[in-house]
Formats: structure tokens, sequence, C-alpha cells
């Protein structure tokens, strides 16, 4: 077992953890944040896609140590957050999501297309999205939704 | 109705908790002193199992129980059954092969369940399975549909040694022989339509509890039909009333008809949790589930289509095997080979059908519905026929179809396999998609392309689905004392957005607003009856069975209303929410009456206190959305490469109740289908039987990059077989997507001589086809 102190949505954690224990399962048995959502844990789907140190990891390929002193953001922590917030509305008025199984995975994704790339055009979008599988929408609430988002944050 | 009736694009109800990861996913389901199972399963495609041995695995730490086929056949656990008896084409009856939840003395595909270990990490339980030590004895295999039947190929079942199942016919052969014979023209073409599997992005998952102070189960699914899952396991598996168990499912990561009610690992659990006395939670793994799910479609069809000197068909014949993996355990394994054979026939004028299917045994997963189920593999080849026919005979696709379309004034109809289609503007739809992907500009476009090195092709599709067919689907509204609403139906969203539908049509009937109703689906315990969601059928038949509860609301909340305004119920209109008598400005709300409802002084004489009515609704007939789809796309010859630069298609589901919902039906559908067309497979080794496409590195999905935008407009032919007008959309965009793309591919294709591209038609088998065509 490993010692590991980690910043959990704001919250600092100390936790002892198996060193073979992802991220995703650590968020999810240990922490019981289960808004990150597994879908093929081999690091292809991006449905468990979280922030690290403010940049998207994928929980399910990173171990739980490997985050020792940094900074996560799950889907959970991500109220005060003025570009997810947009994305949220935005998501929600483009009919982006379906089931909900890959939502927090494309959100998170989205806010780092959003953030990263303010003058992207739809194909730079849809370029960047593309470590994200959705079964459901066929993309495209998903991407009027995020350039929705590119327009407002110019405005 | 106002602002959240029916026909309004209502933002869904169920966005909000799940953009902030709120959703309940079977997975996230844990229950106190939960164990969790792991499922032991073949790596052989076909295997003699000489022994298990248990020993060494089950002293390891942590260990509670393994479970192998021996002890599912001591306690006398149930199959599902078999409701149809069709014959083999020798005339002898089709066998019934159920698969063993845990397989005896042999296992006949990669995946094949063997043992189960139950432990109390995942861990503890995956270090077991490794312990368990099985002596397989190999035997060869056959996966390939084609091969299934060959003389030599190896026999899945001793006692049917030409690996046939059965024989399906529809249509008639004499007819169609005749027609064939006399024309002027046939079209024979052999299509495969490749193995594919759903991949939901949630992977399938089950926990169960047994309560021994009650004597009873529960199970936590993610399943499309919670009832039947029940009805399944009460009375085939466990041989107990359906009182005796609880099934529930929340939210469900996408189903696309594959999250079944027949899978093993349902009574595994609750038969291992009263054995162990304690709840058990199975939850497949991605690398998993290709091997543990049923797949779907996977055929390979002859096909004759015959004109006469005008272009105008006079015959279709079709020869299919359709394979149906190594079992057949219930008859979910036959729906896709024989329920939606009828729409062959698509939207076209055609006198003379035959079609005979026979189902094949295999060593792969059992096949099983899968978006669409049989309907986009019926549209292909009618719609490739067409294609293929407008080539030979020198006529515009578009035309050809055009010249055989079944007319508006023909309806109803009943078609040459006996399906009888009720209405809809199907010349309409197709001239409309031409006019939006400006058709009639094409050439130019491919000149252009041309120019730049590039081959551009069009292609299009006229789909017609059999949807909704006759079974009956349950509402039930329930006002409470606050005057607020309960809705519970027997359908199951998996993300369709069930919710915000049926709320629309409550909004519309009874005119409530969103947040005075609460919808609940997928427990049995709380809704009465269900059948549950596939065929496109939810909005069709739960959504009148809605509309029919609430017209029971309003006739008993109106005899109560005309006591409260001292009026008689005659004089009593029911407006957006108010019942008011007419000529006056008296009137109450349905929620000051749902109140008053439940105060018997409040009450006229004879009438019973509470406001409770439900509603079962079966339709006397299918539905059938149509539509039609065209594509346009570039090839690079140099990689074969495949880029869809357009996208349109003209829908018509009838009544739309909620234009967004709709749309992302159809562009999902699309996808799935665009998937099948140019990139996924499940695929196996055809030596070893081996399964090669076992995780998301392997299967090839569309990902956002693989799309242009797709343009959808709608042609809303209400049909009269439903109060709603409704014809259901969860299938039609895969329908139409296969032909529409591989005809787009073949068209790009023509002028470099290429014919014909394997499903799917990925970069490198383009890139050979362009070279084989050149040589």
């Amino acid at each position: 077992m490993s010692q590991i102190n980690v910043t959990v949505n704001g919250e600092a954690v100390s936790a002892e953890v198996e060193p073979r224990l992802s991220l995703a399962d650590f968020l999810r048995d240990h922490r019981r944040l289960t808004g990150t959502h597994l879908g093929c844990e081999h690091g292809v789907c991006g449905a468990c896609t979280v922030l690290m140190n403010g940049v998207p990891v994928r929980s399910c390929i990173t171990l739980a140590v490997v985050a020792d002193g940094a900074e996560i953001t799950s889907i959970e922590g991500f109220d005060e957050d003025e570009p997810m917030t947009q994305l949220r509305k935005a998501f929600h008025e483009n009919h982006a999501l379906q089931c909900g199984y890959c939502t927090p995975g494309m959100l998170v994704a989205a806010r780092d297309i959003v953030t990263r790339l303010p003058d992207a055009d739809e194909a730079r979008v849809r370029l960047e999205l593309a470590g994200n599988l959705c079964r459901c929408t066929g993309y495209v609430g998903i991407v009027n939704a995020i350039l929705q988002v590119l327009r407002e944050r110019r405005a | 109705m106002g602002k959240f009736g029916i026909g309004q694009g209502v933002l869904r109800e169920e966005d909000p908790r799940l953009l902030k990861g709120r959703g309940i996913f079977v997975n996230d389901v844990s229950l106190p002193n939960q164990a969790h199972a792991l499922i032991l399963r073949s790596p052989h495609a076909h295997a003699e199992i000489r022994s298990i041995d248990t020993s060494a695995a089950s002293a390891l730490p942590g260990v509670l129980a393994i479970y192998t086929g021996e002890d599912v056949a001591a306690d006398g656990l149930g199959v599902p059954g078999m409701p149809v008896k069709w014959v083999r084409p020798d005339g002898a009856p089709m066998k019934y092969r159920p698969q063993p939840p845990l397989a005896v003395g042999r296992v006949r595909y990669v995946g094949d369940p063997i043992a189960m270990v139950v432990a109390e990490t995942l861990e503890a339980a995956k270090d077991a399975a490794e312990a368990i030590e099985i002596d397989y004895g190999p035997l060869p295999s056959v996966t390939d549909t084609a091969h299934t039947v060959d003389p030599d190929a190896p026999v899945i079942w001793e006692d049917g040694p030409d690996n046939v199942s059965a024989l399906y016919q529809a249509g008639d052969a004499a007819a169609a022989d005749a027609a064939i014979a006399k024309a002027a023209h046939v079209t024979k073409r052999r299509f495969t339509i490749s193995r594919v599997f759903a991949q939901y992005m949630e992977a399938r998952g089950a926990v169960g509890a047994y309560d021994e102070r009650e004597d009873r189960f529960t199970l936590h699914a993610d399943v499309q039909y919670p009832h039947r899952v029940r009805q399944l396991l009460a009375e085939k598996i466990f041989r107990i009333p359906e009182q005796a168990i609880r099934v529930v499912a929340r939210d469900v990561g996408g189903g696309f008809g594959t999250k079944g009610w027949q899978y093993p690992e349902h009574r595994l659990v609750l038969w291992a949790a009263r054995k162990i006395g304690r709840p058990v939670k199975w939850s497949c793994e991605r690398s998993e589930a290709v091997q543990a799910d049923e797949h779907g479609r996977d055929n390979v069809t002859d096909a004759e289509l015959a004109f006469d000197a005008d272009g105008r068909i006079v015959g279709l014949r079709v020869k299919t095997l359709a394979n149906i993996g190594a079992y057949l355990s219930a008859i979910r394994n036959l729906l896709a080979a024989y329920t939606n054979v009828g729409t062959l026939i698509g939207v076209y004028d055609i006198p003379a059908a035959h079609v005979a299917v026979r189902t094949v045994h295999s060593n792969t997963n059992p096949t099983a519905p899968y978006r669409g189920a049989g309907r986009p593999e019926a549209t292909y080849v009618i719609e490739r026929l067409l294609d293929d026919a407008a080539r030979e005979l020198g006529i515009d696709p578009a035309e050809l179809r055009r010249r055989n379309m079944i007319p508006p004034e023909k309806l109803p109809v009943k078609n040459a396999l006996g399906l009888v289609y009720d209405c809809g503007a199907f010349a309409d739809n197709q001239a409309e998609a031409l006019r939006m992907a400006d058709y009639a500009g094409f050439e130019a476009r491919r000149e252009e392309a041309r120019a730049r090195g590039r081959l551009r092709g069009i292609g299009t599709s006229n789909p017609i689905e059999r949807s909704a067919s006759p079974s009956p689907d349950f509402a039930e509204i329930r006002f409470s004392t606050d005057g607020t609403a309960t809705v519970l139906m027997g359908t199951k969203s998996q993300g369709q957005g069930h919710e915000t539908v049926y709320k629309q049509i409550v909004g519309e009937r009874l005119g409530l607003d969103s947040n005075q109703i609460r919808v609940v689906d997928g427990d049995t315990d709380r809704v009465a009856f269900g059948i549950g969601t596939m065929g496109s059928r939810s909005t069709v038949i739960g959504g009148s069975a809605l509309h029919f509860a609430a017209g029971k609301i309003v006739e008993k909340a109106k005899t109560i209303a005309a006591h409260m305004l001292e009026a008689s119920p005659v004089d009593i209109a029911f407006e957006d929410g108010k019942f008011s008598v007419a000529g006056t400005d008296r009137a109450v709300t349905l929620t000051e009456v749902a109140k008053a409802s439940f105060v018997p002084a409040r009450l006229p004489k004879g009438v019973e206190p509470g406001l409770f009515e439900s509603a079962t609704f079966a339709p006397e007939d299918d539905t059938y959305p149509n539509g039609s789809h065209v594509c346009e796309l570039e090839i690079d010859p140099e990689t074969g490469e495949v880029e869809i630069v357009g996208y349109w298609v003209v829908d018509d589901v009838g009544v739309v109740v909620n234009p967004s919902i709709v749309k992302g039906q159809i562009h999902g559908g699309i996808a799935q289908g665009v998937g099948q067309v140019l990139m996924e497979q499940v695929a196996y080794d055809s030596e070893s039987g081996q399964l090669l496409s076992g995780s998301f590195m392997d299967y090839a999905m569309p990902r956002a990059a693989d799309f242009p935008d797709i343009k959808i407009a709608s042609n809303e032919v209400p049909t009269k077989r439903n109060p709603l007008g409704v014809k259901g959309a969860g299938e039609a965009g895969t329908v139409g997507a296969l032909p529409a793309v591989m005809n787009a591919i073949l068209n790009a294709l023509a002028p470099v001589g290429v014919t014909d591209v394997a499903m799917p038609a990925t970069p490198n088998r383009i890139w050979k086809a362009i070279r084989d065509a050149a040589a």
C-alpha cells in the first residue's frame, strides 16, 4: 500500500492505496465520485477524462499513486467554473447528450478545447474531440454546443 | 398546448443531473456487504472441457465461492424456452439449443462462460480465476457465415451436422420464380452484412441480492425490458412467482437493442447471492464485453431483382444465411433473422417476391437485435440492388427508384411479403432529399473533385421500417394529495429522452407543467406492467397508453370539477389544465381538482376518492416510419480513405413529439450505420476462431472527425394506427445509412471500375479494390 496526498475537487485527501489502483477507481470506489465513468479501461474512449493539475488525463490509465501531490478535478468539481457552466448550458440547449454516459468526459474534453483553442473552427473542434467516443449522438449536438461556447467566449 | 406540449423542441429533463455526473448507472450501484463476481470465459472457439480443477483457486484469500456448470445443473435452474416451432429445410423440427449460464462439457465460442468466481474484492476474484485449471480438448471451429454450410465445415452440434438451425420463408416462391424467369433484366448479387456489436459506452452489469426474510430477489441491471427480465427469471429460470423478484434499471448507458432480457449473468448473480447470503455484483469490463454480449447482424444474402423492359420491377428473390451464433437460447436469437424481412420490398411496388432465410450455427456469440434488427439488412439488399440495377440499365438510380415507388394513392397496401404499409409520401421524401443535397449539381462536383485527384460519389436510399409491432405497453398516472402527478411507464429509457417526451404528452393532455410531473420507469415494484423499449415502440405504444390514461384522468376529474363548480358535467370544458363552465368565467384547475379528489366531502355522491388511472395500449398493426437518405463522399485513391462531405435526410416518423430528440435519434442512428459500413466489425481469425476485435483499440467506431454536419428535414405523414399519429424514430437513421453510404462509395469507385467492396469498406479494402480493378 502507498500513501497519497491528493486534492480532489478542492478537498485535501490522504489515502492508503494499492499501487495497481487506477485514479478512476480511486475516485469512484474510494471517494464515491461516480460521475467519472469507465468506458473502455484502456485510454481509448475518453469517458473517464478528469483534470490533473488543470490538464485532461484518462483516469482509467492513470494510477492513483501518480496523482500524489496533484490537484484532481472530476465532473463533480466544476460547479463554480465559468467555462463548464457555459458548456453545460450549451450541451443542454444543443441536445448534446442522450444516455449521458460519455458526457462527463466529453465536458472535460470540451472545456479543454474552449479554454485552450479560443479560435477553433468546426473542423478543429471535431479533430480535438476525436479522442472521446459517443455512441448515441453522432456528435452533431456536441460539436454545435462547443462551437456555441466558443462564440460566446469570443463575444 | 403552450410551451410544453407535443411538437415543441423542449429541452431534456434528463440533462441537468447527467451534466453534473449525477446519473445512477448500474456500476454506480453498490449494496452493503456485497461480494464481487468474475466470469471466467472460454479462450477457445470450440473445445471439449475434459476437467475443471478449482481447488487451488478456492483456497486463495478472499475467495467466497467458485461455481461451474455442474453447480448450476445441480440446482436445477431452468432455461428461457422457445415459443416458436420452426422446421429445418429437411422438414425436421428446429432444435432448441439453450446456452447454459456456465458451460457443461463443451465450449462453443470465445467468451462462452465457464466458471463464476465470487470473492471479497474484484482483484481477489481475478487472482482466483487465473488459478482455475481447465483441461481443454480443442476442436476445429467455424466462424465465417458462408462457410458454416460447407460440406466439410466443423460441426457445432453433433446432432445437427449441417449447422443449419431452421428455414424461414415469406412471400410466394412460384410467383417470384415465374416473374424472374420472364424478366427483361435481372440484377443478381451476393451481399455480406458484417457482424457488429452495439458497443454501448456503458458495458453491462448486474447486482443481485436475496432477502431471506422476504424470500425475495432484487436485481439491479442495465436492461431495456425490466418486466420481461423479471418474467423470464421468475417463470423460466427460478420457477417462482413474479412478485418474488424485483428488477430495477436506473440510468442505462446505451442499449441499442442489445441489452436484452436473457443474459446469463442476471440469473447467476441472483443465484449466487442466495447461495452465499450476500449481494453479488458483476461489472462487465470492456475487453470482456465483446465476448460476453450478443452481437448484431452477420448474414450472407443472394438476391435477384428482376425488371421489365421499361425498368419496372417485376420480381424479387432473396436467399439468406443468417448466423445466429453457437446457441439458440430464446426467440431473441431469431428476431433479426426473420421479423423484418418484409421490408426487403422497401417503398417499391414489387408484385412478386420470395425470401428464404436459413439460420445457421457457428462458433460465435449469439446474435440478437441491434439497432434495426433485420431492417438495415433488408434495406441494404433492396437499395444496393437498385443502384446496381440502375448502372446495368443505364438509368439514373434516383429515377429508377422514383419509377418504382408505391404511389400515395395505392396506400394502404399489403406488400408482396405480407406487410401492410398504411401511409407515407415516398416520392416526396426522395424529391426533397435530392433537392437538399443538390443532386442535380452532383456531376459538376464530381468533376471538380476529379481535378483535385479525388473520387467523389453520391448515394441514396429510401428506408422503410416496420416499427412498434403489436404488443402492449403500460402507463399510469397517479396524483398525490398535493395535486402533483407521478407517471409510471412500462418502457425503459436508455438515453432516448423518454422522461421529456412523456412529460410533453402529459403536458399536452393535462396542461400540467414539467415541475408538476415526475416520470418513473425501470422498476418492476413500482410500475405494474411493461414490455420495454425496443423496435422504435416507446413513444408509439407507451406514449399512446399515456394518452389514454390521461383521457381517463380528465373524465374522472371532470365529474369532480362539475361538482365543485356546481354545474353539469356536460357543460364542463377542459383546456390548458382548467375545467370551466361553458359561457362563464368559473373554472378550477386540474391541480385543484386532484387535491379535492382526496377529500370525500368535496366529491359528488358515488365517486371514489383519489385520482389514479392507468391504460394499456396494443396497436392493431405495425407503423412504417420511412424516409430518404443522401450521402456524398470523397475517396482518396492513393490511400483509400473515405471522407463523408455531406449527409441529408428527409424523415417521416409521423407526428414529431420533440423535434430535437427525433433529430438526435436520426443523427445517432446514422453514426452507427456509417460505423458499420466504414469501420466496425467483430472479426474472428478464420483458422483459430479467435476474436480479433476484443477492445476499443481493435474495434473501430466513428469519432467526431469522421462526420460532417448532418442535415435533417421532416416530412410528417401521421399514421392512424395510434392516437398520437407517431410512427417511431429509434432505428430510422441506421436503416437508411447502411445502403446510402455504401452506394455512395460504389458510385465514387464506379469510374475506376470497382463494382463491390466488402463491408466494412476500410481504406485498405478500398485501396486494394482500386488497384485490383486497374490491374
